[in-house]
């Protein structure tokens, strides 16, 4: 497992950015402090949704140490009260007409320090009218709901879109012609990323230069700069958005938030730098949740398990206001990949995202864009299925996966799915967790009153949007760049347009260069994370980094190849069809001894030589990457659970994945991604929940309620791999950041129904907390997502 | 109201309010913000400093409270001669990803390997319960102690034999 | 980050100089302690105390030790000090069980046995595994300037969830435990995650005669509604009857039914009605094999 020595490309290396985080010495946002910088603090709504009638910020503002309190009033003034959200409609940045979530922000104090504004929250008096809520997304469209979003004009419900995909038409005559049919609800409940640092962001306006600064928490850097000049109206060369180190994001710090704008206000009105840190409750109740996908699925099949069609119907809760992060063509995000890993005859969804009383998000916490809630439908429609029919799950996987032959594969709901051998995959899995032995234990177990399950997930994933003809995000096509600089002594410096959140970007992007141009990964600095410094590009989320920036990133090494080329041909005085590339050098084809390094090479191109038609000097090169296809990893994980049903506890015994992301820059790497996502299955499986009462309140806004995995629910994860390269990808490499979040909450969820399934208990809905696992095995589930009574 | 607390072997004597937590006093008094805060009930545990060689969550303890006591943050850990084992584990067995929670898993570490040198995974497991880490699923942390353990093992039998 | 609101605070270093304090500041002033409960609610400015009086450097108060007959524990003693103490796993083996899954490891350095009583959260394992072994609590308070005492049995102390007998003043000093040898002492919890307060807990300390008569016993319950944490019917139906799991079962039915739990997320009624009668049973069940000495 450990690591001696750097290798020159791709390998087990250590993180080069470790040496500053074991010293304390990251800088996440809440460690920049500028001098003279003042606090912001938010008072938010107690209310789900009520009308504002007054706001009396009189005491707040006379309290000694008070900078300034802004309401939405004020922002009404500077055109800022509503902001554009990713997905083409408008969120408050301060309520100004009524609150429509619990914990939406009202007013903003901009303070000395955080404790006083702090203390002015409670001074500030607000009057509201209570209105009726909508808690519940299946009453959101009901005649007599309150509309929530009366703002817009015309608006006399709660819905927001309907979204169709596949052939509706050939679906049903499939599901009309088929000799087993079965139908479930599932829920994909509401879960919150909560990365152990929240949201925040230092702003810093100088009114001199007209030039803004943000420090913030965000994945997307460039298009955060983007957003600001059309929200502020601010010009885009005088914005520079600085994302530093980030404490974890999974998809929760794509979004712009108002505490980020607020911060610039402040700002701007104090003429002083303004910090914005959030606290844990407001990160959990006012950031982008994820899912709350309300699904009704249904599978046909023939009699021995041959499967031929699914179909899908989806009530989609996206909160107060539609903030959905995602490519904006796609209304539901990636969800219609949900055929998953299997050959069918037809498929068709249909979609309808509808407002509630709660707060916006819905795609944000390592999801893939929506793949999480296809996967966990159609891997729990299998399992559904396989209860139906009495067969093995493995079996029935087995019967109706696609062939490594198949692909490429275009999928009835139009995916074309790049490479794969799924068979092998799942075969692995199989061979180390010693499947048939498991199934005899499991039997010997049962006959002894113990319940033991074994639960197995397959899942395949598209990562790496674009190509931005079909993928944008509010008109941005989803491409990236990438600049490399050779400097004369042969070090390197690599600007990328993605921004780490804890993945190792400063690693792996070096290696992926030193895979190309034989230099050092030590020798390699990699810029992020500043827009001043670094090309455009649409950030880090959808595990976007490796298939488009890793792209890049190979594709302007070999442009720096190319030029170092030409560079080394003037050097030996031979023709560049005559140098042959040998990682770190060129050498004379036929004669190894006459060769120059990529060192050498590049003092030259900064020398006095005379340098060949075709380069300038230098050997930098810039380029962007628009990607032509997703790239598609898979998985196999199988995960064996022990459920005491007399108590509803569960222990999860193992958890064997096998992944398959193609090529690996750095297995380590590669490795803790997949770990990291094996725990976020286990806790949205068993315990992540974002429930809310009747009015609209938060059942789970603080890390006692909203329970996160630790260490003892987590087994020793058992990984395998296989490598099928992505053949439209320049290293052959796959995305893995979200793999193991979108895979492994199917294969928890199966493995305690498959415990479950003595006592007749076909299907569950998460989290299985040891009520819900007692209420299922007593033939009474619990519906998961409302207060429990 | 005055304070005098020792960090990191060294004495720092402030004027504080008695409301001030720890943590702040430590990122925003001494400007020592290696220690992180995460949660505002005690759940995450990224706030973990030592006082007076135990693991506390400084997110819940008054600077007040520490007056005249000793107090251990992630800065403290290297040594004169080199990192602490338990630093050189984590980078030996990527037992980090963002860094969020690594200076407190690092200090608990220390103070587990301290009174028990040769901790089980499962103590280890037990050790670290009380801190989140979202990123690493906890295998790679766990193996980061044992490196230590097994380090710090070879270490001592080198000087003694 | 959640701040509290200002206050004042005095670190005291004795007994009478927090009862000096507690007089003087009157009856808006705290006793802080390990500060797990109450600073949290102070940050959500749902507790304003307007003074803090913290009894960390209060030595005289942190202390395990047997004295007349009975194991004393200082109010002071920290959860850790409580797990790890092979003097009270000598007696009563369920403070083990109970210490191991109440919060974490690090909270458990910091909260202390005292504050975790006056806390009286409905769902307070101690409470329970406490209630199970017949504990009393000392209280010491001023009055005039003149110190007194009184001892409060356990299954007396608590007024309603969050209330205690311990007036404005007042301090509880110490908790004691007869030692009564030749039992088996057990707790059991279900909670939704490590770390989790109970979704219901039981804990059991019982006797038996050389004919396998359970001769006395003790069962705590915690968040299960059940009245000063103590599942009294189920205790009285024990007596005089043989250590079976017959009759073991029975006792849970009676805990079960005499239990009254509130749904809240941790689970609905039926289920933890259901709990407070499964782990009644489980808890007899190790705490009756201990007795035996068959279990580890």
């Amino acid at each position: 497992m450990t690591v001696t020595e750097t290798p020159m490309g791709f390998g087990r290396m250590h993180r080069k950015e470790d040496a500053r985080f074991v010293r304390g010495k990251g800088n996440y946002v809440d460690d920049v402090n500028l001098p003279g910088m003042l606090h912001g603090s938010f008072l938010r709504s107690p209310y789900a949704h009520a009308k504002i009638v007054s706001i009396d910020t009189s005491a707040a503002e006379a309290l000694p140490g008070v900078k300034a309190v802004i309401t939405g009033a004020v922002l009404e003034t500077l055109k800022l009260a509503w902001m554009p959200t990713l997905s083409y409609d408008t969120q408050a940045v301060l309520a100004t007409d009524k609150v429509r979530f619990q914990n939406q922000e009202v007013a903003f104090v901009v303070a000395e320090n955080h404790y006083i504004a702090r203390d002015a929250l409670e001074l500030i008096e607000v009057e509201y009218e209570p209105l009726p809520v909508v808690a519940d997304a299946k009453q959101a469209l009901a005649p007599d709901a309150p509309v929530i979003r009366d703002d817009k004009e015309g608006k006399t419900d709660n819905h927001i879109f309907d979204w169709s995909a596949g052939d509706a038409e050939k679906t049903d005559a499939v599901f009309a012609s088929s000799e087993v049919v079965v139908g479930e609800d599932i829920l994909y409940p509401r879960v919150h990323p909560s990365p152990l640092e929240t949201c925040g962001a230092v702003a810093d306006f100088d009114k001199v230069s007209g030039k803004l600064t943000i420090y913030s928490t965000t994945q997307a850097p460039h298009a955060h700069r983007t957003v600001y000049a059309l929200v502020a109206g601010l010009p885009e060369h005088k914005i520079r958005v600085i994302s530093p180190d980030i404490g974890g994001g999974f998809g929760g710090k794509v979004g712009i938030y108002p505490g980020y704008v607020l911060a610039i206000v402040g700002s701007i009105v104090t003429g002083k730098p303004v910090k914005w840190m959030e606290d844990r409750n407001e990160h959990l109740t006012a950031t982008a949740f994820a899912r709350d996908y309300h699904m009704r699925g249904e599978i046909a099949a023939t009699k021995d398990g041959k499967i031929r069609a699914l179909r899908v119907k989806v009530l989609a809760d996206h909160g107060a206001f539609n903030g959905t992060a995602q490519p904006t063509k796609f209304p539901a995000g990636f969800f219609h990949i949900f055929t998953g890993s299997y050959d069918l005859e037809a498929a068709s969804c249909d979609v309808t995202g509808v407002y509630t009383n709660k707060a916006p998000g819905g795609v944000a916490y390592a999801c893939s864009f929506r793949i999480t809630e296809a996967a966990y439908l159609v891997e729990r429609m299998i399992d559904v299925l396989a209860f139906e029919l009495k067969m093995d799950p493995a079996e029935l996987r087995l019967k109706n996966l696609l062939k490594p032959e198949q692909f490429p594969y275009t999928t009835p709901t139009g995916w074309e799915y790049d490479s794969g051998d799924y068979p092998r995959a799942l075969r692995l899995a199989m061979d180390m967790v010693e499947y048939d032995k498991l199934r005899a234990e499991q039997a010997d177990k049962l006959s002894r009153g113990e319940y033991m399950g074994i639960g197995i997930s397959f899942f395949t994933e598209g990562v790496g949007a674009g190509p931005r003809k079909h993928m944008d995000i509010l008109g941005l096509g989803m491409a990236d760049g990438a600049e490399l600089r050779v400097h004369p002594t042969g070090k390197a410096v690599l600007r990328l347009s993605v921004q780490t959140q804890g993945q190792g970007h400063e690693t792996t992007f070096a290696q992926i260069v030193a895979e190309e141009l034989g230099i050092s990964p030590d020798d390699i600095d990699v810029v992020h994370g500043d827009t001043d410094q670094t090309p455009f590009g649409l950030g880090t989320y959808g595990s976007r980094s490796t298939p488009v920036s890793g792209a890049a990133t190979a594709i302007v090494a070999r442009k720096v190849r190319d030029r170092a080329r030409i560079v080394a041909s003037a050097m030996l005085e031979v023709s560049p069809d005559d140098l042959e590339w040998e990682k770190g050098k060129f050498f004379v084809k036929g004669d190894p001894d006459q060769a120059k390094t990529i060192q050498e090479i590049a003092m030259a191109a900064h020398s006095s030589l005379e340098l060949p038609e075709g380069v300038e000097g230098h050997l930098d090169a810039t380029t962007v990457y628009n990607p032509p296809n997703l790239t598609y990893p898979f998985g196999a994980y199988i995960c064996v659970v022990d459920v005491d049903p007399a108590t509803g506890q569960v222990k999860v015994r193992r958890f064997i994945a096998v992944d398959d992301c193609g090529v690996r820059i750095n297995p380590m790497i590669v490795e803790g991604q997949v770990h990291g996502g094996l725990a976020d299955g286990i806790g949205m499986a068993l315990m992540q929940l974002m429930a809310f009462d009747e009015d609209g309140n938060h059942l789970g806004a603080s890390l006692m309620d909203y329970l996160l995995p630790t260490s003892l629910e987590c087994p020793s994860w058992e990984l395998g791999e296989t490598v099928t390269p992505s053949p439209h990808h320049p290293i052959g490499a796959k995305g893995v950041g979200e793999s193991a979040t979108v895979g492994s909450p199917a294969a928890v969820v199966n493995a305690v129904l498959d415990a479950l399934k003595p006592l007749g208990v076909r299907h569950a809905d998460m989290p299985l907390t040891p009520s819900n696992v007692w209420r299922a095995a007593q033939g009474r589930p619990i519906r998961t997502d409302l207060a429990i009574s | 109201m005055q304070i005098t607390v020792t960090v990191n072997g060294e004495s720092h004597t402030r004027d504080v309010e008695p409301r001030l937590l720890l943590v702040h006093f430590l990122r925003n008094e001494l400007g020592l913000t290696g220690t992180h805060w995460g949660c505002d009930t005690s759940n995450c545990g990224v706030c973990t400093v030592t006082l007076d060689g135990v693991p506390v969550k400084s997110c819940t303890v008054l600077a007040v409270m520490a007056d005249g006591k000793q107090v251990g943050t992630v800065e403290g850990l290297e040594r004169a001669d080199g990192l602490d084992p338990v630093q050189q584990g984590f980078v030996q067995c990527h037992g980090l990803q963002c860094g969020f929670c690594t200076p407190g898993m690092m200090l608990t570490a220390r103070c587990l390997l301290d009174k028990n040198p040769d901790p089980s995974e499962q103590e280890i497991r037990e050790a670290i319960s009380g801190q989140l880490c979202r990123c690493t699923g906890y295998e790679n942390i766990v193996r980061s102690v044992r490196w230590a353990a097994e380090h710090e093992a070879a270490a001592k039998a080198e000087v003694t034999s | 980050m959640q701040v509290p609101a200002a206050f004042e605070y005095a670190k005291a270093t004795t007994v009478s100089q927090t009862l000096e304090l507690l007089s003087q500041w009157g009856e808006d002033a705290r006793v802080i302690a390990g500060g797990h409960s109450l600073i949290p609610m102070m940050k959500l400015r749902l507790a304003r105390p307007t003074a803090l009086i913290d009894i960390n450097d209060v030595s005289e108060l942190s202390y395990i030790r047997v004295e007349g007959g009975e194991l004393r524990i200082g109010a002071l003693t920290r959860h850790a000090e409580l797990l790890d103490s092979a003097l009270v796993e000598e007696h009563y083996r369920i403070f083990r069980d109970a210490e191991r899954v109440i919060a974490d490891p690090i909270v458990r350095n910091r909260g202390t046995v005292g504050g975790s009583l006056c806390q009286a959260d409905p769902a307070e394992d101690l409470s329970a595994a406490f209630a199970a072994v017949d504990a009393s609590v000392v209280i010491q308070g001023a009055q005039n300037g003149v110190q007194r005492s009184r001892t409060v049995k356990l299954t007396e102390f608590h007024v309603g969830p969050y209330e205690t007998v311990v007036e404005a003043g007042e301090l509880l000093t110490e908790v004691r435990v007869p030692i009564r040898p030749g039992g088996g002492s057990a707790y059991t919890k279900v909670e939704r995650r490590v770390g989790d307060w109970a979704v219901a807990a039981a804990g059991a300390a019982i006797w038996t005669d050389a004919a396998g008569t359970v001769s006395n016993v003790g069962i705590g319950l915690a968040a299960v509604g059940a009245e000063h944490f103590r599942a009294a019917e189920a205790e009285a139906y024990l007596v005089g009857k043989p250590a079976t799991e017959e009759s073991f079962a029975e006792a849970g039915r009676i805990a079960a039914e005499h239990s009254n739990p509130v749904a809240d997320q941790r689970g609905p009624v039926d289920y933890k009605r259901h709990l407070a009668g499964e782990l009644t049973v489980r808890a007899l069940r190790a705490a009756a094999a201990r007795a035996r000495g068959q279990e580890a």
